[in-house]
This record gives structure tokens, sequence and C-alpha cells, in this order.
């Protein structure tokens, strides 16, 4: 008999697809999710011009000509919302490698091991956790400039969040039954963490990805409002910077890089959520006040 | 309550504080440039650097310079702000009655707000009323807050003129007493509100899902069974069960708190903690900013320690862990 067979993740369930048309939000997120990186990644195709060219309209409402209308000097904000897409995405992705890099290894280590090496971790990721990122990073992007630094910090305080999910589901797993089968049918600790750890943390450490991700955009969107991002490159947060002194003036330079900001983080936390619902869909069925429950083993 | 646990939680917070302190102290000496140069200011000579890096202790060797780093910090000292030549300590306090009072508001506004409608919306599990919360709190928590401000002073301040649009008191009126304190509060109105629509959302969504794990536990059945009506149940042997995790997310929301505050002052103009990072934050003035994240931090370790007593002051079965 397999060790796997008995692995929750190859119990019988129905398949992904199935389970996801049940939980909206899921389908939702991820259809919202993939638009949004759709539009980052198709940014010059969509909005070809360049994204501070001067134009003799300032301050020009939405038209046929310019969707989104203009700002104070007259540049196409439909071209900066579409190229800062890409900006903020890039950040995002560059992050999410850097935590995900960091806080599994990390996680499962921890969660596997125990002892010294889990004190020691969950200490670090506590020191990380308590610093406001949000003043570091305005530190670090004085020091030593917005873009890769920032992503580099960012990064590196989004890996305990995932650390400590992941090493509390691997503690969970370490103790239940599929594990010590596989473990006392002689599978060493490397089967172990890649067919019956690995498989069950991920579903988890999604969620926080997604969270993490959503974090990410509405930090780098402050960082630039407060005029720490890098001028040459089209960001939402320095466009709602720029549209501060006009807001009498032209609703539309901050109604639509804010809306987009705003449907970017919405569409990762409804990603999260989805995600979420499918693990607790899994455990227990719907119920109401009156329904017997089985209690947390 | 137990004084072992409480012992044991305060000498937790040491490596904490320690962790804190030593990596600020890595990252300032890890940082280009010259902070001797930067102290010494523009068109300074050599003499007048070497004299600003003996005044820093920077000519120091580094076991003796993080010995006056934690010593310093002990006393409270922040250091000298490179730009206004006066103390962190000074320029922090001078702006953090208003950051306190605006975040202050925030918190309580959306404390009470985010229990009410958690628990509203946790009577009916997956009814109208909750889909329809869950995907609101979702799209609010999604919102950023100082552009949420924007909108607030397009829509309620410059459209209709229902609110000012700035400032903290009207630079026009000469108000004193109950007046002052009645136009400070219409200044306030807005700000702590677009800073508590996130907060109240996030708090919604604890509340919710507590709530919902506790539904159909055997006390709630056993209560049930003994005829107590739902709205009973819910509110005399749930709420209480659900609060803890709730006053948990309320502890580490201070980090956040207070970066959201800041970016919302920036457009109010609300003369807190926003206005001096901001201006510190360009003007490369790091020892403010460095003040902010040990003043944070320390605001931060302080709220979850709190938060852990007061768990463990209301549950029992913490302290005996």
């Amino acid at each position: 008999m397999s060790a796997s067979a008995e692995a929750p993740a190859a119990r019988r369930r129905p398949p992904f697809l199935r389970r996801a048309r049940r939980q909206p939000s899921l389908l939702a997120g991820l259809g919202l999710t993939a638009a949004i990186a759709a539009v980052a990644l198709l940014d010059r195709r969509l909005a070809p011009r360049y994204a501070f060219a001067l134009s003799p309209h300032p301050f020009a409402p939405p038209s046929r000509a310019h969707l989104m209308g203009t700002d104070q000097l007259g540049r196409d904000l439909f071209t900066a919302v579409v190229q800062g897409s890409r900006t903020s995405l890039e950040v995002v992705a560059g992050v999410v490698v850097i935590a995900v890099a960091v806080g599994l290894p990390v996680g499962l280590a921890a969660g596997l091991q125990g002892g010294l090496l889990d004190d020691a971790t969950m200490r670090v990721s506590e020191v990380v956790q308590t610093v406001p990122r949000f003043f570091l990073a305005v530190l670090v992007v004085g020091w030593f400039g917005p873009g890769l630094p920032l992503t580099v910090l960012l990064g590196l305080t989004s890996w305990p969040f995932l650390a400590r999910v992941v090493r509390a589901e691997t503690l969970s797993l370490r103790e239940r039954a599929f594990v010590e089968a596989a473990r006392a049918a002689g599978a060493g600790d490397v089967r172990i963490l890649a067919r019956h750890i690995l498989p069950n943390v991920a579903r988890g450490a999604l969620v926080v990805v997604a969270l993490i991700g959503s974090r990410v955009v509405l930090l780098e969107a402050g960082l630039a409002f407060l005029g720490l991002a890098d001028v040459n490159v089209p960001s939402w947060g320095a466009l709602l910077n720029n549209a501060q002194p006009y807001l009498d003036r032209a609703w539309w330079m901050s109604v639509f890089p804010g809306a987009a900001v705003a449907v970017t983080v919405f569409a990762l936390n409804l990603l999260a959520d989805g995600l979420a619902g499918l693990l607790d869909q899994d455990g227990e069925e719907e119920r109401s006040w009156g329904a017997p429950v089985r209690d947390a083993a | 309550m137990n004084r072992r646990y409480v012992l044991r939680r305060l000498l937790l917070v040491v490596p904490t504080v320690l962790g804190v302190v030593t990596l600020t102290f890595v990252l300032v000496h890890a940082a280009p440039g010259d902070p001797a140069r930067e102290f010494a200011g523009e068109g300074a000579d050599e003499t007048q650097i070497d004299a600003a890096r003996a005044y820093l202790h920077l000519d120091r060797p580094l076991p003796e310079q993080y010995a006056a780093y934690l010593g310093h910090l002990a006393r409270g000292d922040l250091g000298t702000s490179f730009s206004q030549r006066l103390p962190v300590r000074t320029l922090i306090a001078m702006r953090l009655w208003p950051t306190l009072l605006l975040t202050g508001t925030a918190l309580a506004l959306s404390v009470a707000a985010g229990l009410w409608l958690g628990i509203r919306s946790a009577r009916r599990p997956h009814g109208g009323l909750d889909a329809g919360v869950n995907l609101a709190s979702l799209a609010c928590y999604a919102v950023p807050a100082f552009w949420l401000a924007q909108l607030g002073v397009l829509t309620l301040a410059l459209r209709t003129g229902l609110l000012p649009a700035g400032g903290m008191n009207d630079p026009r009126a000469v108000h004193t007493g109950m007046a002052a304190a009645l136009d400070t509060g219409r200044h306030l109105l807005l700000p702590a509100l677009v800073l508590a629509i996130s907060e109240t959302a996030l708090l919604l969504r604890v509340t919710r899902a507590g709530l919902a794990g506790e539904r159909g536990r055997e006390y709630v059945r056993a209560a049930l069974a003994k005829g107590a009506s739902e709205d009973e149940v819910v509110r005399r042997h749930a709420v209480p069960n659900t609060l803890l995790p709730v006053v948990t997310v309320i502890g580490s929301r201070v980090g956040f708190l207070v970066s959201g505050a800041v970016l919302v002052e920036s457009v109010f103009n609300w003369p807190g903690l926003g206005r001096l990072v901001v201006d510190a934050g360009r003007a490369g003035d790091q020892p403010v900013i460095l003040g902010m994240v040990l003043l944070v931090s320390a605001a931060v370790v302080v709220a979850n320690l709190a938060t852990d007593l007061l768990y463990a002051w209301i549950d029992p079965r913490v302290r005996q862990r």
C-alpha cells in the first residue's frame, strides 16, 4: 500500500472546479486578478503612449480622446494608470518571490525540527513583525532609493507572516496519522516533506501569499503618495499625490488611480477569501446556530 | 492574575526589544552616506565634520557605540534631527497629541461599528445580509484610506461644504473652551471616519468569523435546548468567547493605524506626526524617521503585551499554559 493514499490531499474530493463553483469569491478573485495581471503584462499594447508626454489640453475631463482625462500638464491619465499597474505588480511579484523563498523553508524547518531552531526563527520573525515597515520603508527609500531596494525591504519584512502560518500547519500535520504511517513505512524526511507536508501546506500558504500581495499594493501606493517613488516610472500613488492640490478642479485625477489601487487590492483579498473558504469547505459543511459541529480535535 | 504568567510574559518582551534596537542599529550602520557629514550640515569643513563625528560618538569602536545607543534609548533619547537641530523626542512630542486624537477616535469608532456589524451579520449565516456584508467589508478593507480621504474632501468638503477640508481648527475663528472642542471635533470627523473604515471592515470580519466558529458548539446547543433565545445565546455566551481574537487583532493594528494616520494626515493637513514624517522623508532627516520606527515599535510591543495580559485575564486557560 502506498502511504500517500492516506494523505488528505488524496482523499476523495470533488474536483477543484466543482468545489470552486460553490465559492463565488474565489472565481471572482481569480478572474479579477488575472485581468489586472493581463493589463500589467500588456500595458504598452493597451496604452502605447509615453506616460509623461505633455499635451496642450491640461485638466481635460474624461473623453474619447482621454478616457480618464488629463492632469495639470495635459498628460494622459489612462496611459499612466495602465502603465502604473505594471509598476505595482512588479513590486508585488518581487516581494512574493522573496517572501516565499524565505518564509516557506523557514516555516517548514521550524515546524518539522521544533526545538531551538523553532524558538530562534519565531523570535526573529516576532522582531521583524514588531518593526513598522512603513517607516522602515521611508528610511530605506531615503538611503537606497525606490525600486529594487524597496522590493527587497518589503520582501524581507513579509516572510514572517508566511513562515508562521506554514509552521503552524506543519506542526499539526507532523503529528497526523498519515505522516506517521509514511514514516513507519520508511519514508525519509525529504519524501515526507515533498509528498505529504508540502501539498497540504501549499493551500494555506496561497491564502497568505494573496494577502501579502494586497498589503504590498497598498504600501507601495502609500509610499509613492508621500513622494517616495521613482519619478521616472508611472505609479498610482504618485498620481494620487499629484492629484492632491487639484481636487477641486479635476476629480478624475484622484478617482481613477485610486480606483485602480482599490480594485487590485480587492481582487487579491477576494482571492484570499475564496481560497480560505475552499479550505474551510474541506473541513466543515455550512452550519446554522443549532446544528451539531465536530469540535476541533 | 497568576504572577508567574505575567512575569514570563514580561520577560518575553526583552528579546523583542533588544532585537528591534539591534536591527535599527545595524541598519543605520549599513546605510550609505556619512551621518557626521549630514549632522554638520552643508558647507561644513573637515574639522567641523570631525567635531560632529566625535559629538555623535561615531569615532568610537562599534561595540562601544552600540552600548551608548542602548544607553541613550533607555533614557528616552532618540537623537537629534539633522534638519531642525532639535531633539527628535521634542519634535515627536510636539506632534504626538493630534495623531493620538485621530488614531484614538478612529479606533473607538471602528471597534464599536465593527463589533456591532459583525454580530448582526453572524446572526443568519449565509443569508443575504451576511453575503452582502462579506462583500462590502472586503471592498472597504481594500480601499486605501488616503484615497478615501481625497474622495471625502472632494464630496463632503469641497462640493457641499458640509465639513472642513483640512486642518485641526478654523484659523479665522477664535474659539475657547467648548466652542474650540466642537470646532476640533468638526475637523476631526472626516479624517477619523476615513481612517476607521478599513479597521471597521477588519474587525467586522474577525467578529463574524469568530462567531461562525462558535455556532453549533455544544454549549450553544445546550443553552438553546434550555430554552434560551438565539439572541440571548449569541449575546451572553458566543460573543464573550469571540472577544479574545478580536482583542488580539485590535492590538496588532497599532502599526497600521499610525502609518495610515500619517497618510490621511497629509491629505487633511492634520498637524500630527504625518507632517513630521513627510518633511523628514523629503529632507533625508533619518534620525526623525528612526525615532518614529522606534516609537511605533515600542507601541506595538506594549500593545501586544497588553492584549496578552488582557487575554489571560479574560480566559483562565491561557494562564495555565
